[in-house]
């Protein structure tokens, strides 16, 4: 009876104790967002929503508003999408399907040490590295060819959103791509050997057999990427030259929330300062939770057998 | 037959089109390691190792505090982080498989792990630095060890899954408990693929800075213990580099070479030992 009892007793506690541990995951998530949101309460009731829309960025007046910060967060991740994933669904296609097999592995191994490289590492080489390029032969070009729209004017510097973005692009490029691999992987032989088997060429295949079949599980990796750029801080902090400034050229400074947070967090000398920049890190963590939700939910379905 | 020529002409161009993308990314890789070592090894040498940072123009400086520092804040980070990772991925593999909460769980560790760590830093600023008063290593290895905990999860759950339930089934028909059966069998089935997890989320902070910038901060300075500000690689990498000095740009080059090296290395081990366990 002892033995039985303890041998029950046993299992209850490691059922337990296991259950707690997988449960503080969950405790850390809501301890995140309740910090965060407690710590931002005085700039909620100073400036309200107008924070979320206002382009001041005053230490000295107190007065703060998220606008530019967050424009820059969105306009360089949108650069560095533009740029990787036409790119990374390229470089997957060609790991999945396309390549030889004895290319398969040595393409497939440096997208994935690419990947592995830190982003701080990326920011740098972005800084001392591409940012010179840029400004002796990129920027000069576009201002030349592409000039006549605005977005391509004013001085150039090296650094700047374009740069960021680039840098960016760089970093999430073999990040989608290996996810991306994985999806078209997962597409069944016999859906891709009854294609081949009519006659259709590769990449008739890949566009009516692998792209419908993966569409869910693209998404999703687009989405992972999009979440990494969002809520980068480091590969875009050196270059993307931390000014508080809105302008429509690609060429010029800006600032994104993750830069801001970098450079001014250990400055903020005053209480709404810091409580600002807390609010800053709040909406970024909501933006990049509800991209990288979406995303995990998508790359689930997009496996077979997955939730459909 | 024209129809034909075209629907070849198509296929090859796209295909050239991809090739030329992942081409794109070998070179990149290439370009960006290539500059990583050629500016790095210039700087390192046996100073770097062994002395203090130095103002700049002065000779024989070195990071030797950074390394130590780096080595001993992720060291912290990951003892902090694999018991707590280990047992809720168990939970998520032996209790939790089918459950709603499991799903729940499963759901936000997989947000977490690409979630961004600059506001992990702020997390654990708000939490730690601020009600204590002062930067510290504790801080910055605490912040390392919450960008840890669900990668360490998610894969210790993967790993215990590929064990075979019959090992399971086996080792409870002698009348085992569930706990000991787990700790003496199935852990020790799962235990290669477990470590490896463990270093690619090692290999996955050594090179953070962000959650470093307001926890750890960085220090000049040989630490006399945790409770303090704690000098770090990548955060002297950022300070050097965003300096106006040639001697310490260089330095910040030599950190990379280091960080990057030992990530790497780290990196294709882990591939290396994953690789050969899925072939068995």
């Amino acid at each position: 009876m002892n033995t039985v009892k303890k041998y029950i007793s046993g299992d209850v506690a490691f059922k337990g104790i296991t259950l707690t541990f997988a449960l503080g995951i969950l405790v850390l998530f809501i301890a995140i967002i309740a910090s965060l949101w407690h710590e931002s309460l005085p700039s909620i009731h100073k400036f309200g929503f107008s924070f979320l829309s206002s382009s001041a960025w005053n230490p000295v007046k107190d007065d703060f508003g998220a606008l530019i910060s967050i424009v820059g967060t969105l306009l360089s991740a949108l650069i560095a999408m533009l740029i990787a994933v036409p790119l990374s669904i390229g470089v997957a296609l060609f790991l999945a399907e396309l390549a030889p097999d004895w290319m398969k592995a040595p393409f497939g191994t440096a997208i994935e040490l690419l990947a592995a490289i830190p982003s701080i590492v990326y920011g740098m080489w972005g800084l001392f590295v591409l940012a010179p390029l840029m400004a002796e032969y990129v920027q000069p070009a576009l201002a030349e060819y592409l000039g006549f729209i605005p977005l391509f004017t004013g001085t150039i510097m090296g650094i700047g959103m374009l740069t960021a973005g680039l840098v960016l692009a760089l970093m999430i490029l073999p990040f989608i791509a290996s996810v991306t691999r994985d999806v078209f992987l997962m597409v069944p032989n016999n859906l891709k050997e009854a294609a081949y088997g009519m006659g259709c060429t590769t990449w008739e295949v890949v566009r009516d057999v692998m792209l419908p079949y993966g569409k869910k599980g693209i998404a999703g990796a687009i989405f992972l990427g999009m979440g990494r750029a969002l809520g980068e801080t480091m590969a875009i902090t050196f270059v993307i030259g931390n000014t508080h400034h809105l302008s429509a050229s690609l060429f010029a400074p800006g600032t994104s929330i993750a830069s801001t947070l970098a450079n001014e967090f250990t400055e903020a000398d005053s209480d709404i300062y810091l409580s600002s920049l807390v609010e800053l890190g709040l909406v970024l963590f909501l933006i990049t939770f509800i991209v990288l939700g979406l995303a995990q939910l998508w790359l689930k379905r997009g496996q077979p057998g997955g939730g459909q | 037959m024209i129809l034909h020529q075209r629907r070849m002409l198509t296929n090859r161009i796209i295909l050239t089109i991809s090739g030329a993308a992942a081409l794109l990314g070998l070179v990149m890789l290439i370009w960006i390691l290539g500059d990583v070592a050629v500016r790095g090894i210039q700087a390192i040498n046996w100073d770097f190792f062994t002395q203090l940072p130095a103002p700049p123009g002065m000779e024989g400086s070195g990071l030797a505090n950074a390394i130590v520092g780096t080595l001993l804040m992720t060291f912290m980070a990951t003892l902090m982080s694999v018991p707590f990772g280990i047992l809720a991925g168990t939970w998520l593999s032996e209790f939790g498989r089918e459950s709603k909460i499991g799903q729940v769980i499963r759901y936000f560790s997989d947000i977490l792990v690409s979630a961004p760590s600059i506001v992990i830093g702020v997390f654990v600023y708000l939490i730690v630095v601020r009600p204590l008063g002062y930067f510290s290593g504790w801080a910055g290895a605490l912040s390392l060890a919450i960008i840890m905990l669900p990668v360490v999860t998610r894969t210790t759950e993967e790993m215990l899954k590929l064990v075979p339930h019959e090992l399971r089934e086996a080792a409870l028909a002698l009348g085992t408990p569930y706990w000991k059966v787990m700790v003496q069998v199935i852990y020790r089935a799962a235990v290669t693929g477990m470590i490896t997890g463990i270093m690619l989320a090692v290999a996955r902070v050594a090179g953070e800075t962000a959650p470093l910038l307001f926890t750890a901060m960085n220090s000049p300075y040989w630490m006399e213990g945790l409770n303090e500000p704690i000098a770090n690689l990548t955060v002297t990498l950022f300070n050097y580099a965003m300096s106006p000095y040639d001697d310490w740009i260089s330095m910040a080059w030599g950190a990379a070479f280091l960080i990057t090296t030992t990530v790497l290395i780290t990196t294709i081990i882990t591939r290396l030992v994953l690789h050969k366990r899925s072939r068995h």
